[in-house]
């Protein structure tokens, strides 16, 4: 059976402990929630875009080590980014997480553990989702 | 007791045997139940009630003979046994017909604080449609029903009472007996949610004098899909049907259909045969030991290993509890409670049990929620507690 340490890697250990970018945006542009009624998890995602670019991100989440690690590791990735790169990333991220894909990435590989836990890939994936829900 | 009549407890989850401790979501089924539902299939197919042909007699004579063996388990007769594909169906059968026939505005339904959803979200939807009110009646912060509140919660204004007969998400074993006959004296009728009950204790209707009990196969170790709903007789006979069509009818023209006696008026289609059989075979499985010895002492050991274990903290501690233990790990979200548990071949089930308004009551997003069956052994319950100390390895 896998080792649960292949999912709770030390880096997401960190990101879950101390996690990067958590909070609210006062003059924010852009927002959604997501939720995954399943589990409860739930992720708040605060924009300010100026043209395509997101210029802040910050996020607030009550759920799992999972939902809160990954939603930190998402900030780091797009702040900075185009609207469209951001996208692209989500889309990255969901492809890397289907069931038998091997490939690697450096970026998101933190959260590339999850492959070996199904049952957790929504986790994963609810902060980029709600990402994008705000940017729609 | 009695793993080795269960297939499944045999596979290994990786290196290790299964502890499998999520009976409250659903029951493994023992091999005699698979035959039974074989046995049917491969001997017994038909349509029943339609041919006139042997075959079809012989699957009439198993429906019937399946719906008399439930009836005898819950102290019922026959005619007062219909057959569900479950627990939901039940309630959402009731909420549709003699809910929606004795409902106006300003009318009450009372449900408890701890229901499922299935035993709530009927009944709030069946509210929004009429004009009624819905109302609760709360628990404690043991997870116990505040009784003394009952009396101030009911009125003359109350058409139904929906209580559940064990709480799925805390173990809390409810004084029915108690609820219905406050409910008598404000003229509602009572639907009891058995659906945790029925493997773990014994249901008596007559004793328990509620109108309805709804309960599912799955849960008692029996098929999923199928389920049995109790209905007093003259409620069951003065209500209109829901599901029409096939099997339900007894003339149709294009000008006027009238319907069948109940129970059939309930059971539109061809039924869920393998399905009732399996149900059957599943109450004679239960009837030839008693597991509430073992389980008692199985749930006594871990609400006991539980309170011992660091970081860990019970939700809801009933003094009457039967078959669930739910809890909280200190700073480690329930899902990743259940992932690392996961990883020791340990299956429980985390997050809210269908009974969001228990999670939002202990002011936790999710719990780990523990439950036991009569093949689990104490053995197991060492297993959890070593999973969980991987879970402060991990986690710090």
């Amino acid at each position: 059976m896998t080792d649960a340490r292949e999912l709770y890697k030390a880096l997401v250990l960190e990101h879950e402990r101390s996690p990067h970018n958590e909070g609210h945006l006062d003059d924010r542009t852009h927002h959604a929630r997501g939720h995954n009624p399943l589990c409860g998890d739930r992720v708040d995602v605060h924009l300010i875009v100026e043209g395509d670019r997101i210029v802040a991100v910050r996020f607030e989440s009550r759920g799992c080590a999972i939902a809160r690690a990954s939603a930190s590791i998402m900030t780091t990735l797009v702040e900075g980014a185009t609207t469209g790169e951001a996208r692209e990333r989500t889309a990255q991220l969901a492809a890397l997480l289907e069931r038998g894909n091997t490939e690697t990435d450096e970026a998101l590989e933190p959260l590339l553990g999850v492959r070996l836990f199904p049952g957790r890939v929504r986790c994963a994936t609810l902060a980029w989702t709600t990402l994008v829900e705000a940017l729609t | 007791m009695r793993r080795e009549e269960f297939d499944v407890l045999a596979r290994p989850a990786g290196a290790q045997p299964l502890v499998y401790l999520d009976n409250a979501s659903t029951t493994q089924r023992p091999r005699t139940v698979l035959d039974a539902v074989d046995a049917f299939y491969g001997t017994s197919n038909a349509n029943p009630f339609r041919g006139v042909y042997s075959l079809s007699v012989a699957a009439t004579d198993a429906y019937d003979a399946a719906r008399k063996r439930v009836a005898e388990f819950v102290g019922a007769d026959s005619a007062e046994i219909v057959f569900t594909s479950g627990t939901t169906e039940a309630i959402n059968l009731l909420a549709n017909t003699i809910g929606a026939d004795r409902l106006s505005a300003g009318d009450e339904v009372l449900v408890t604080e701890l229901e499922h959803h299935s035993n709530l979200v009927p009944w709030q939807m069946l509210c929004r449609r009429t004009g009624a009110k819905l109302s609760v009646l709360p628990i404690d912060d043991r997870g116990e029903l505040q009784m003394e509140r009952l009396a101030d919660e009911l009125s003359s204004k109350t058409k139904v009472v929906a209580c559940a007969h064990v709480s799925n998400s805390l173990g809390t074993l409810n004084d029915v007996t108690e609820v219905v006959s406050a409910a008598k004296a404000v003229g509602a009728i009572t639907v009891v949610d058995g659906a945790q009950a029925v493997a773990h204790v014994p249901v008596d209707v007559r004793a328990l004098d509620c109108d309805f009990y709804a309960f599912s196969s799955h849960k008692m170790y029996g098929p999923m899909g199928v389920g049995a709903l109790y209905g007093r007789r003259k409620l069951l006979e003065s209500m209109p049907p829901w599901q029409s069509g096939g099997d339900m009818v007894q003339t149709v023209t294009f000008e006027e259909t009238t319907f069948r006696d109940a129970p059939f008026r309930f059971e539109a289609g061809t039924p869920n045969v393998a399905g009732a059989v399996g149900l059957a075979a599943a109450i004679d499985f239960l009837a030839q030991e008693d597991p509430s010895t073992h389980e008692a002492a199985l749930l006594a050991r871990a609400v006991e290993a539980l309170d011992a274990a660091p970081g860990v903290r019970l939700i809801g501690r009933p003094s009457r509890r039967i078959g669930v233990v739910s809890f909280v790990v200190d700073g480690v979200h329930a899902h990743d409670v259940a992932t690392v548990l996961d990883t020791k071949g340990i299956a429980v089930r985390s997050g809210h049990h269908c009974t969001q308004p228990v999670m939002d009551h202990f002011g936790v997003p999710a719990t780990v929620r523990v439950s036991f069956a009569m093949y689990n052994e104490l053995t197991e319950i060492d297993r959890l507690v070593e999973g969980l100390e991987e879970v402060r390895r991990i986690f710090g």
